[in-house]
């Protein structure tokens, strides 16, 4: 069952150093605010797991908490690259990362698979591509009704999953609405889940614009909760506000250099306060 | 650069993305890569395609954005599409299920068989310049019923050997479809600011089929890492009709106040 906590105490209490934590939002409801929490706690050697690992890894990065990282784009949408992921990669900068590279598609599987309980996703993917060659996680099996090659991934399943959603009710359950990615996937694959809302309304059930094909995710599926408004930006929250598309370009300029990046993180994250 | 001497003033890069948007018919279902590919196809659903069918990798299906979007998952996707699904169903039942006729690619290194470099430049171990990775593109190239791929020709990225492949176009030696069980046709066209290419239907080596107006075979050689082949009959593309250099302006001069406004 879903507990009401603040954000600082869900990170603490579910974000160990070392941990697998996977943090979703594919470019919509991208869970910054609790990316600049762990931040702030100084999390270390976290695997992340992210299809598009975004600002939000290239700040988690470059703050030095992770060991490494499994993604399937890292790149800073319609912008170029993400200069603290390819500095830590190439550099080795605040440390070596170790890179664990998949398709779109073998995590979206991955992912499913996890929340599926299954040990492994298959998919009609990788064919003809090197990506099996630098990551020993990608395999191939033979369908045992047609003898066609399949690709074959372990599931997706991190210690902790977080993820942002527009609202959740008095009862923990929570509405995610627009572009829905992998995270409810990524809330039931993982041994516990922090979903950070906008907003925290009496029943959503009794919502103008709720509607029985809703993506919602239970609150009995979920370990904790927390408000935190605003919590996905520069990315947005449907309904709520939209991306700031100029930060995503201001970010190229912050990124590149390490001091820059460095007096960022500290004006805009360690000394920023709770919910920043 | 170029603007023509006589007709229309445009540029090659408004002449690359006009000619990428004609690869589109009426109808088709597209699998749309962010960036040129995205300007094209909502270029040919703006004209003389309406009913094209755009689709992104963030789970927008039939969404006509009225300005281009930053990123895969930009709001304006979801805002204008019939549908938003999840990823894992885009890939899996969309994808994979063999609903999506073509997909619409970028790249940042391609060779002679239209294997697509978006990993990295250098050794995988020690990249020399670390690149974004594969996204959507190994499963688009292989699971839509063919590919297009349109980006700017020069040198660096019109590579004898590409330093990795990330998404298959024919493989190392032109063979890498052949035997393989439900794959798509693969690439069949490139489109970039110089010329048309067309995979050989033997041999998948790129042949150059038509230039645009203005150039000329020697400055697609010399953009061309390895020695290009010309096909016999070499068509001019057609220009640019102003219908279609009004639209794409008016689509960037929206796009372009929209992502300064954020």
């Amino acid at each position: 069952m879903a507990e009401f906590l603040s954000l600082r105490d869900a990170v603490a209490r579910y974000v160990e150093d070392g941990a697998t934590v996977a943090m979703e939002g594919f470019t919509h409801l991208i869970p910054f605010a609790a990316g600049h929490e762990i931040i702030r706690q100084k999390k270390r050697d976290l695997t992340l797991i992210r299809m598009t690992p975004d600002l939000v890894y290239d700040q988690m990065i470059g703050a030095g908490c992770a060991r490494k990282v499994i993604f399937s784009w890292g790149g800073n949408p319609g912008v170029g690259s993400l200069h603290r992921l390819r500095d830590a990669v190439e550099k080795g900068w605040p440390h070596k990362v170790e890179i664990l590279e998949h398709s779109h598609a073998a995590m979206a599987c991955a992912f499913e698979a996890g929340a599926a309980g299954l040990p492994l996703a298959v998919l009609r993917g990788y064919v003809g591509s090197e990506l099996p060659s630098v990551n020993d996680q990608i395999k191939f099996i033979e369908c045992p009704f047609t003898g066609e090659r399949l690709a074959a991934v372990p599931a997706v399943r991190p210690d902790v999953s977080i993820v942002h959603a527009q609202k959740a009710d008095r009862a923990g359950n929570v509405l995610v609405e627009g572009i829905v990615g992998v995270q409810k996937e990524a809330v039931l694959a993982a041994k516990h889940s922090i979903v950070t809302v906008e907003e925290i309304v009496d029943d959503l059930r009794t919502e103008a614009d709720y509607h029985p094909n809703a993506c919602i995710i239970p609150g009995w599926a979920i370990s904790a909760i927390a408000v935190a408004e605003k919590g996905s930006l520069p990315s947005y929250a449907h309904g709520y506000y939209p991306r700031n598309n100029a930060f995503y370009k201001e970010w190229d300029g912050i990124a590149r250099d390490r001091d820059t990046f460095t007096r960022w993180i500290e004006e805009n994250v360690m000394n920023a306060g709770g919910n920043a | 650069m170029s603007t023509v001497d006589k007709g229309l003033d445009y540029t090659s890069s408004e002449m690359m993305t006009v000619t990428a948007a004609r690869a589109l018919e009426n109808g088709m279902t597209c699998f749309v890569g962010i960036g040129l590919p995205s300007e094209a196809a909502n270029l040919a659903r703006l004209t003389h395609a309406p009913d094209v069918v755009l689709i992104y990798e963030s789970g927008t299906l039939q969404t006509k954005p009225d300005v281009l979007p930053l990123s895969i998952g930009d709001g304006e996707l979801a805002e204008t599409a019939l549908t938003t699904v999840a990823v894992p169903e885009m890939f899996r039942y969309w994808l994979q299920g063999g609903k999506i006729d073509v997909g619409f690619l970028g790249t940042a290194q391609i060779d002679r068989y239209c294997n697509l470099n978006t990993t990295l430049i250098g050794y995988y171990r020690e990249p020399k310049v670390r690149l974004p990775g594969g996204g959507g593109a190994p499963e688009i190239a292989t699971n839509a019923g063919e590919v297009f791929i349109t980006l700017k020709h020069s040198k660096r990225a019109f590579v004898d050997r590409v330093d990795f492949v990330t998404t298959l176009g024919f493989g190392r030696d032109g063979k890498g479809r052949d035997g393989v069980p439900n794959i798509g046709k693969g690439p069949t066209r490139v489109i970039t600011d110089l010329c048309v290419m067309k995979p050989d239907p033997e041999t998948k080596e790129l042949v150059v089929v038509s230039l645009h107006p203005g150039v000329s075979r020697e400055d697609v050689i010399e953009a061309t890492g390895w020695e290009i082949r010309f096909a016999e009959t070499l068509e001019s593309t057609p220009e640019p009709s102003a219908r279609e250099l009004e639209v794409l302006r008016e689509l960037k001069d929206r796009t372009a106040r929209a992502h300064a406004g954020a």
